[in-house]
């Protein structure tokens, strides 16, 4: 089973899906995803222990070898992403069996689940390979389910927003492509091991200059890098409740993991940040994304959609310590990674709890929730600091790390930009707690009770990550560090 | 011992929350965890000098980490004695204005002063930052504590102005602080070193000062006159104690134990703190001359008498930084009889402006004896504690040749007087108007005798410590090297 687990951590949800479609009861079917998605959480966690034990793990798959055959590698980073993909999954589950039976219809339940799973095969799929086709494959796979997650969604303009992600998204999907495509002419392999080894002759070749760029342009697009994050604010805000919590710890995450996979392991450092101005591409594009993301976030009245344009600031933090292609830099980026995942993943949780009482997320509506809605609010309160990065949260610890890894670069501008976002997050989150706990429910307005338990659940179990991870945070971010270290150093 | 400090007002607040049905034993058990409170800190006094607890490690190297120290037992003792003052105090505010929320009022206190004590004992910069953070937020619920329109700007202002500062300023310096020495542990004599250049240490300088906003530095000091939307409990214990004490407190820290009194002075750097402080002194009394709400006018008050505390620490001179420990506690204890009698003057009259104070004296002999006290105090008139504060500063200042420092002494003395005496004067010599302003009881006697109970405690204190300074003094002494 052991020397399986890589590869059934992919196969069980690429299997589960289609099975799922034939279940013919909703519930069944949340029963049996849920089951998938908890068999693949366990796999993730072995995983890692095999790895924190023994060091990277390889598969190949068929028993072809490569770099004929298709790779699977994991190490630490694809390990631990794993875990949170997954996890995020496995959390979402007990959720999702409230909010989706409110938010879409009993005979589309079964699709729902099914095209759950199959977004969850494809972003476990991304973090296994190790060849480079193979995450196009799978890229593919997640794109394509998660813009019919999208389209579930109850809102008229769910369609529009699964439409416009469709169209980005293929964009950049096929950017991807053509530079995948452009680097095996030129070197004619796939498996990402291998590319590493044979690039370093090829730096001065044109077409390779030009795939890393249309490579990182089209994954730029996927995890919404200013200006490409257009999608973004849309696609989260009008799904429903559970996929936006999910997307928001996982899509984005995901692609940037790709990057980093083929920045640093694939390309290398010396390439990418040296002989190309990458580091300063990104550098100028996280400036801007995380001034305008915050900026806008503060004048939305669809909180949703403050949320979504918060992650592109938030998201404009991880490029910017990557940009930085300092071993400080990267461990920053990779510990907001996680500490975002953990923190959005909660808000989105707790706003899909206001979602399913009010039937409205319009800051409006928020009216004196903080009296109604006690433990609900309470959760978006602390996720809310998470978010903002006040001490004893996550949020705290990566924009610590920020912070020391631009202090030590110089990078003063880069340093005003995140703390006039992180004031400017204090005044969009301010604003819902204004309204919450400050103003009063008018008699024309929805009767509301506390969110039902099981949704309650797994906001809170988010938050007390957060929490966790904030107080105890040393084992990880020394993780983070050997990590990135690893990255910087050789790519492996 | 030294986590019960911290354990006692955390598990109060638990308890609290959860007793709002029963009224009376809600109040009993912030009266008993304060007193609780207060006796742990007197044991850690006697004999827990030493006492060290060093938790999980947030950052490589850099635990949460606690450590008794003469300054933090000035600041514990002060904030944990006044809270049993000021719950007796509350009982009878709260009551009698009836006001709203009471559990939710004496929950956030407790927190509040948990956080004071993390701050108190802290034993690296980042504890320090972590519970003076934490004391921004839970202090945030009760300055907007009624809700309305006013306080939620106020809130704002609040909020904006205390977390822009800290996130802005302080933790760019804390993490500046960390990449230059690899260290944030609080040491005699500083953990700086040569290698750092005089143009580095001054931007840090800079960005602690300012980062540190519950200072209420000028121009940085909007958010006191703000705070005073809330209920009177709130801006006696903290706004006049725990909030802007932590302020000076955690500059003191910084500039003794982090940046080092001696090596600031061998590398000359901060000499413009002198001129800012004396200039927030002055100006703040001025402010305070024009006030006509009797709150406000405190508020002006302390963001002067706080700027002395500054302006000691800025002359880097061994006496004075003594005196600015000190005045902790002098200072304290001064301005929470202030704040009681303003509080008090409110409960029994409604009333909240000097122009309405005439005669008030007659009426409330016990609350303006009290509030004489702690204006004399204020103005430091023996014999009031606030008179060994100034006192000591002015002989240090005159021996230093510091004559910035004196003239400004001399003058904001003056100024205290200006806008002090009238007061009383109004209270006790001036005939009451009979003019009837809406919402003031017209005919009204002394306040709530609970109330007058704490307000003669903290004046008899205020006298007290004027005559037993020994405890205070010696700690300050130690502080100071």
């Amino acid at each position: 089973m052991l020397q399986h687990a890589i590869v059934l951590q992919v196969v069980i949800p690429l299997l589960g899906a289609p099975l799922c479609a034939f279940v013919p009861r909703a519930k069944l079917a949340w029963g049996f995803a849920t089951l998938v998605t908890w068999c693949a959480f366990a796999m993730s966690l072995m995983l890692l222990m095999q790895v924190n034990h023994s060091g990277a793990v390889t598969y190949a798959l068929g028993n072809w070898a490569p770099p004929i055959g298709i790779e699977y590698r994991v190490d630490m980073l694809s390990a631990a992403m794993l875990v949170l993909v997954s996890g995020m999954g496995a959390v979402g589950m007990p959720y999702a069996l409230v909010s989706i039976s409110k938010e879409i219809e009993e005979t589309k339940q079964s699709l729902f689940y099914t095209m759950y799973l199959l977004c969850l095969a494809g972003l476990l799929g991304m973090i296994v390979t190790h060849d480079a086709f193979n995450v196009f494959v799978f890229l593919e796979i997640s794109s394509l389910s998660t813009y019919t997650l999208i389209a579930l969604g109850k809102s008229r303009r769910s369609l529009f927003a699964a439409f416009e992600y469709l169209v980005l998204g293929t964009i950049g999907a096929t950017f991807y492509l053509i530079g995948v495509g452009l680097l095996y002419i030129k070197t004619g392999t796939l498996n990402m091991g291998d590319l590493a080894r044979l690039l370093p002759e090829l730096w001065d070749n044109s077409t390779i200059k030009t795939a890393l760029a249309f490579i990182t342009i089209g994954l730029a697009l996927k995890f919404a890098l200013f200006p490409l994050h257009l999608w973004l604010c849309n696609a989260y805000a009008y799904a429903p409740s559970f996929v936006s919590a999910f997307l928001a710890g996982t899509a984005t995450k995901v692609s940037l993991y790709v990057l980093l996979r083929i920045v640093f392991t694939v390309f290398g450092l010396q390439f990418a940040f040296q002989e190309l101005p990458l580091g300063a591409l990104f550098m100028a594009l996280a400036f801007f994304a995380v001034l305008v993301g915050s900026f806008v976030a503060v004048f939305q009245p669809n909180v949703k959609r403050m949320l979504a344009y918060s992650s592109v600031a938030q998201i404009g933090y991880i490029v910017m310590g990557i940009s930085l292609a300092s071993q400080a830099g990267v461990t920053a980026g990779l510990l907001h990674i996680f500490n975002h995942a953990l923190a959005k993943g909660a808000l989105f949780l707790v706003v899909g709890c206001v979602f399913y009482r009010l039937g409205s997320v319009q800051l409006e509506d928020f009216r004196g929730l903080g009296k109604h809605m006690p433990f609900t609010m309470a959760a978006f309160v602390m996720a809310a600091i998470s978010l903002i990065g006040l001490p004893l949260t996550a949020g705290f610890i990566s924009k610590w790390y920020l912070f020391d890894a631009l202090i030590g670069e110089g990078r003063w501008l880069l340093l005003a930009a995140v703390i006039t976002s992180s004031l400017l997050s204090l005044v969009y989150i301010g604003r819902v707690v204004e309204m919450a706990y400050f103003k009063e429910r008018q008699p024309h307005d929805v009767a509301v009770a506390e969110a039902p338990w099981m949704l309650l659940l797994p906001c809170w179990v988010l938050v007390l990550l957060n929490l966790g991870a904030g107080i105890f945070s040393a084992q990880g971010v020394d993780v983070a560090t050997r990590i990135a270290g690893r990255l910087v150093d050789g790519g492996m | 011992m030294l986590l019960l400090t911290l354990i006692i007002p955390l598990a109060a607040a638990a308890v609290i929350s959860l007793l709002g049905r029963w009224p009376n034993l809600r109040e009993a058990v912030s009266l008993f965890a304060s007193s609780a409170l207060f006796y742990a800190v007197v044991q850690l006094y006697i004999y827990g000098r030493e006492a060290v607890y060093q938790g999980v490690e947030l950052l490589r190297g850099v635990p949460i980490a606690f450590a008794v120290e003469p300054l933090g037992l000035i600041f514990a003792l002060v904030a944990s004695f006044l809270w049993i003052v000021t719950s007796l105090y509350s009982i009878g505010y709260m009551r009698s204005n009836k006001e709203y929320n009471q559990t939710r009022f004496y929950a956030w206190f407790a927190l509040s002063l948990a956080c004071a004590m993390g701050i108190a004992f802290a034993g690296n910069l980042l504890t320090l930052f972590i519970f003076y953070e934490m004391l921004t937020l839970c202090t945030y619920p009760l300055v907007t504590h009624s809700g309305t329109e006013a306080s939620k700007k106020a809130g704002r202002t609040y909020l904006g102005i205390l977390l822009a500062t800290s996130v802005g300023l302080l933790l760019v310096a804390v993490v500046c602080t960390w990449n230059l020495t690899g260290t944030l542990t609080f040491t005699p004599g500083g953990i700086m070193n040569k290698h750092i250049g005089a143009g580095t240490i001054a931007i840090l300088f800079f960005l602690y000062v300012y980062g540190v906003g519950k200072t209420a530095l000028m121009p940085i000091h909007r958010w006191l006159p703000a705070a005073m939307v809330a209920p009177t409990p709130v801006s006696a214990l903290l706004h006049a104690v725990a909030v802007v004490k932590a302020g000076v407190f955690t500059l003191i820290k910084i500039v003794v134990y982090i940046l080092g009194v001696d090596f600031l002075k061998e590398i000359g750097v901060g000499g413009w703190l002198v001129y800012v402080a004396g200039a927030t002194v002055i100006l703040a009394s001025l402010i305070a001359l024009r006030q006509d709400n009797l709150k406000r006018l405190l508020a002006y008050s302390t963001i002067s008498q706080l700027a002395y505390i500054v302006m000691a620490v800025a002359t880097f001179a061994k006496e004075a930084i003594m005196v600015a420990a000190f005045h902790i506690a002098a200072h304290g204890i001064g301005k929470i009889t202030l704040f009681f009698a303003a509080g008090a003057i409110y409960t029994a009259s409604k009333k909240k402006r000097l122009s309405e104070l005439a005669g008030i004296g007659k009426r409330m002999p016990w609350t303006m004896a009290a509030f004489t006290v702690g204006a004399l105090s204020m103005v430091a008139v023996p014999p009031m504690a606030g008179f060994l504060s100034k006192w000591h500063l002015l002989s240090s200042a005159w021996e230093e040749g510091n004559y910035f420092v004196v003239g400004t002494l001399v003058v904001s003395t003056m100024l205290n007087v200006m806008y002090f005496m009238p007061i009383v004067f109004l209270a006790y010599f001036r005939p009451e108007t009979t003019v009837h302003v809406t919402g003031n009881l017209h005919d009204h006697g002394e306040a709530p005798v609970i109330m007058v109970i704490a307000l003669m405690v903290t004046a008899l204190c205020t006298i007290g410590l004027f005559v037993w300074p020994g405890v205070f003094w010696g700690l300050a002494e130690r502080v100071a090297g």
